[in-house]
């Protein structure tokens, strides 16, 4: 059998961001994928020796457009760690509030991406139709739909006012209504069951040892969810890892289905348990000076920060893993054997944010 | 229509790229109900290079709704796409590819540069860098500019507006009231 090769991307209708596979196929069976990362480096990392550490919470958060917020929160907690600020709990839990609706629209955003790439157009508008609530709620508090931009080191900038705090529960309310009207669908649709059931497994083991990360690790029947840490607020909410066990494509989609109703209930409970105080803490003393490293939940997955500071107003060295970067090996192990019409779909099923990946 | 021969980018595009035949018979009026028909039906490709993409799939979206104004049908392939919407950061390696998707889109084509970071750099302009294109219009010719961290869903609307102007010469929707307070 003759071996034909085939480019996938960078320029891919499923792809909302660039990345190239060279897929070598065999009678339409891949047997071998090749990727090729690098289309988005934009040298952020760089940008750490002409920013001040204030300043790169701003950079942080364009490491990725859709979970800027986490970005943002991992590397303040990070440098608050090296700083020894101790902060407030008011903002803690406002960043989980913002964290959590973060992950809803993330989530959202990728459910009707994934229903896309194996064209469901009209449930990719649904979600995203839903997912337009939580933009606003996203807008009305912070000021910006996407990039938020409201945290400082020691807490955040913005508050939620007690008006505000009662328009995003009946909110949300609202999106978990819409959000379970499309359950039955993307979980249980004969359509939707016959392109993801069985496609791009990958067995519990092989996750771990290839070091996936979030909801491809947890499919695969892995419970690990960084939030289980307890770093900021998410020690006083009570909440469990979602697992699923059959590690396919519908595993993962269902995962993130059943993580956006959970993130909607953390939401709740964080504003049940909104404490009254300060929104930040006055930062004083030195520039950070050590080494420290912080780990959080993403939408994606487990995201690592590993912050080296001299005492300048410059940092040494900022290195940022995410999630993305830890699901291509995944991937890789994904792909030979499936038919290429599948392609597309077990490439989105890892939630693929090549932006994040390259920084 | 727009000129699409702009002096400056010979370096990047191969010739005849971007050049286009003047039509057989050059009629005035046959060419404005063409440009008309042109710019309500422009169809943009799909192509995102980050977080603005995003919002460009927003905009496509049911609340937003391109298809009001005619840019409804995103095309996979820049073989059917009239618009290239440069929504991202490009980078070096990325420009060549940017260039090849430019120049595979059948004339009479328009580029729009959406955010910040396509069209100067954004954020990632600095003495030092080392793999940003600081501006995507140093490697095609740009149409309308559309600014923003990312712009907003009718940020990009307003942008096809005005593409829509260049081509027509003609504004052909409402402008919005301006909010006082």
């Amino acid at each position: 059998m003759a071996t034909t090769v085939i480019p996938f991307g960078p320029q891919h209708p499923v792809l909302p961001e660039p990345v190239h596979l060279t897929l070598k196929v065999e009678d339409e069976i891949v047997k071998e994928a090749i990727p090729a990362l690098g289309y988005v480096h934009r040298g952020l990392e760089k940008l750490a020796e002409i920013r001040d550490y204030h300043q790169m919470i701003q950079v942080c958060e364009r490491v990725c457009g859709i979970c800027s917020m986490i970005h943002a929160v991992c590397y303040s907690q990070a440098i608050e760690e090296l700083m020894e600020v101790e902060v407030p709990k008011r903002a803690e839990m406002l960043r989980v509030i913002w964290s959590e609706l973060h992950r809803t629209h993330s989530h959202l955003l990728w459910l009707g991406l994934f229903a896309d790439a194996f064209g469901f157009e009209s449930l990719f508008m649904q979600f995203w139709k839903v997912r337009e609530r939580i933009m606003d709620i996203n807008e009305a508090t912070t000021g910006s739909r996407v990039i938020v931009s409201v945290n400082v080191i020691g807490g955040v900038r913005a508050d939620l006012s007690p008006e505000q705090i009662r328009w995003i529960l009946g909110e949300i309310d609202i999106v978990e209504k819409e959000v379970r009207a499309l359950q039955d669908t993307i979980m249980n649709d004969y359509t939707v069951k016959a392109r993801t059931v069985g496609v791009g497994v990958l067995s519990k083991e092989n996750a771990y040892l290839l070091g996936a990360a979030g909801p491809t690790l947890r499919g695969s029947g892995v419970a690990q969810d960084m939030r289980m840490l307890g770093y900021g607020g998410y020690s006083e909410l009570d909440f469990e890892p979602v697992v699923e066990t059959s590690g396919d494509c519908w595993a993962r989609s269902t995962v993130r289905f059943r993580e956006t109703l959970q993130s909607i209930d953390l939401v709740r409970q964080a504003i049940a348990k909104l404490p009254e105080g300060e929104l930040a803490a006055k930062v004083k003393g030195n520039p950070p000076e050590g080494e420290v490293y912080m780990r959080v939940e993403q939408p994606r997955g487990e995201c690592v920060y590993y912050i080296k500071g001299n005492g300048t107003k410059h940092l040494d060295r900022l290195r940022i893993r995410t999630p993305t970067f830890a699901n291509i090996p995944p991937l890789l192990a994904m792909l030979p054997g499936c038919e290429l019409a599948d392609v597309p779909v077990i490439v989105l099923a890892i939630d693929p944010c090549i932006s994040c990946t390259e920084r | 229509m727009a000129a699409q021969d702009s002096v400056g980018h010979k370096e990047f595009l191969t010739a005849g790229g971007h050049h286009m035949d003047p039509p057989i018979v050059n009629v005035k009026l046959a060419q404005d109900i063409l440009d008309v028909c042109r710019s309500m039906s422009l169809w943009p490709m799909t192509f995102g290079l980050a977080c603005c993409a995003i919002e460009m799939m927003a905009t496509g979206m049911a609340r937003f709704d391109m298809a009001r104004f005619g840019a409804e049908v995103f095309r996979p392939s820049p073989r059917q796409a009239d618009v290239m919407i440069v929504a991202g950061t490009v980078t070096k390696k990325m420009a060549p590819a940017v260039v090849r998707l430019y120049e595979q889109m059948p004339g009479p084509k328009w580029v729009i540069a959406m955010g910040n970071c396509a069209i100067s750099g954004g954020p990632f302009k600095i003495k030092d860098n080392y793999n940003v294109v600081e501006g995507v219009d140093t490697l095609i010719p740009v149409d309308v500019y559309v600014p923003g961290c990312p712009p907003r869903p009718e940020g990009l609307l307003e942008g096809f507006f005005q593409l829509q102007r260049q081509i027509t010469g003609k504004r052909w929707w409402p402008v919005a009231a301006k909010v006082e307070g």
